[in-house]
């Protein structure tokens, strides 16, 4: 089989927290039980000066720093996978090519697709190495994502991302299958030009994150004719701390399978972050051998699959030279209510 | 705030990557980079070679600006420090992502990502350095 995976990679999450019942408190609420309904207890909140744009350059950053070999003139392609790019119009990802030494001879876009924007980025990344048009190309998901005050979603939507190389050279996880899920179901969505997103409600559940999951992750252990069992990791999207566990469960993974990739009760939804900060996390600790099943999911909606096998060449990449996860995920200061809108312009100041 | 999209952008090498230039002459660094070195003048001459830093330094001296200029008020309080670079110059800069009892003249910081200003709400927006404590 040829080898064709991931290289390196890198991520970034913003060291402000806020405590879901700190968001509670604001309108009411009991946040214990809200926070044990959602599975989330803080989430993580970008200072005034970090964006999708910052936060990407982070990420590559820390993923070029564990491949020091690596040139970044000899990226061909940055993909950034986003609901939340700075300009409406303007790509971020010249911002990111520029700041890491990649232009000109690059191919640049920016992607959209709720949260699964990265995962799709990851895969346009796989169709370009194989083909031989690049050598290496970076994909990458981010946000700093929106929520209206008072919103079920402000006790989730949070800030962060992750950096993907993909190329054939050194790959120290192979990306053995993908494919994806897709219909025409408007369960979430942010219309031009408005500020915070609208939601179906329950609505987001059973007809739209649970059907694509499952329907992805069958058919992606159908192509690659494996079951749960022949995984150690898997990694589902996970916009909070229950749904990620339950899908696994109706697939028939188990906790200890999906506990090192769920990151969401401790940094909350980082949506087109999400599932590849989780991939992160695993990758942190993954061992030769080790095999990973990666689902995403993204409103509108699709699910992506991956199905990764972890090899010799993970102990050669400089994983101490960017930190962990667990390591962004303990560095972290705590704001209040109002810290936060100041944080997040939901004062927008004029 | 009106800065000038096009002088942001002739200054993007310098605020993204931190490229200076040398003096081959005399090995001194400059940052932004100059034309001609100031010590060697016309021996300098062609002799300007770029060269990227490594976006290190540490804090030289520092202070909490409460009131901060136009593009800033939000920001405030905030630290601003003079840092030196690892490889010679000294420059200004925000410090980030550290409370404000911490930072201490002589403490090692690294080089981070951010917004530094934006034209208002429709505008450009300018990103560049601003340091945070090395661990």
């Amino acid at each position: 089989m040829e080898e064709l995976g991931i290289v390196s990679y890198g991520s970034h999450i913003p060291r402000y927290r806020i405590k879901a019942e700190v968001i509670a408190a604001v309108w009411g609420k009991d946040g214990a039980a809200i926070s044990r309904g959602l599975g989330i207890f803080e989430k993580s909140v970008p200072s005034i000066d970090q964006d999708t744009a910052t936060i990407s350059v982070e990420a590559l950053r820390a993923a070029l720093k564990r491949c020091t070999t690596l040139n970044p003139t000899e990226i061909g392609a940055i993909y950034v996978g986003s609901e939340s790019h700075p300009y409406a119009v303007k790509p971020t990802g010249t911002i990111v090519g520029e700041a890491i030494g990649a232009t000109p001879d690059l191919m640049v876009a920016d992607y959209e697709f709720a949260c699964k924007a990265g995962t799709a980025a990851i895969q346009t990344c796989i169709g370009f190495v194989k083909a031989g048009m690049i050598k290496y190309g970076v994909a990458i998901g981010a946000d700093t994502s929106q929520a209206a005050p008072g919103d079920a979603l402000e006790y989730s939507a949070s800030a962060g991302g992750a950096a993907f190389i993909i190329g054939k050279n050194n790959v120290i996880a192979t990306i053995n299958h993908t494919l994806s899920y897709t219909t025409d179901t408007p369960d979430f969505w942010r219309r031009a030009e408005m500020k915070y997103p609208s939601h179906g409600g329950r609505f987001t559940g059973q007809p739209a994150y649970f059907k694509h999951i499952t329907n992805c992750a069958t058919k992606l252990m159908e192509k690659a004719g494996s079951k749960p069992q022949d995984y150690t990791y898997a990694i589902f999207h996970q916009p909070n701390g229950k749904f990620p566990v339950n899908v696994a469960k109706k697939l028939g993974f188990t906790i200890d399978q999906v506990k090192q990739g769920l990151m969401v009760p401790y940094i909350g939804n980082t949506y087109s972050g999400a599932s590849m900060i989780g991939l992160a996390s695993v990758l942190d600790v993954a061992k030769p051998g080790d095999r990973i099943f990666m689902t995403s999911y993204g409103s509108g909606a699709g699910s992506d699959g991956f199905d990764i096998t972890v090899t010799d060449t993970i102990t050669k990449l400089a994983r101490e030279n960017a930190p962990t996860i667990a390591q962004l995920v303990a560095d972290k200061e705590y704001v209040d209510y109002g810290q936060y809108t100041k944080m997040t312009n939901l004062l927008f100041w004029e | 705030m009106k800065e000038g999209v096009a002088r942001f952008w002739r200054q993007i090498p310098e605020r993204y990557n931190f490229m200076a230039n040398k003096c081959e002459s005399c090995d001194r660094v400059y940052f932004p980079p100059r034309e001609s070195c100031p010590y060697c003048r016309r021996k300098s001459i062609g002799k300007m070679k770029k060269t990227k830093l490594s976006g290190k330094g540490e804090v030289v001296t520092y202070t909490i600006v409460h009131i901060g200029p136009e593009g800033f008020e939000e920001q405030t309080p905030y630290p601003i420090a003079i840092i030196k670079l690892d490889e010679g110059p000294y420059i200004t800069a925000q410090i980030v992502d550290c409370p404000f009892d911490q930072i201490k003249i002589g403490m090692k910081v690294e080089s981070t990502f951010r917004k530094i200003q934006q034209d208002g709400h429709t505008g450009a927006i300018y990103y560049g350095y601003k340091f945070k404590q090395r661990k």
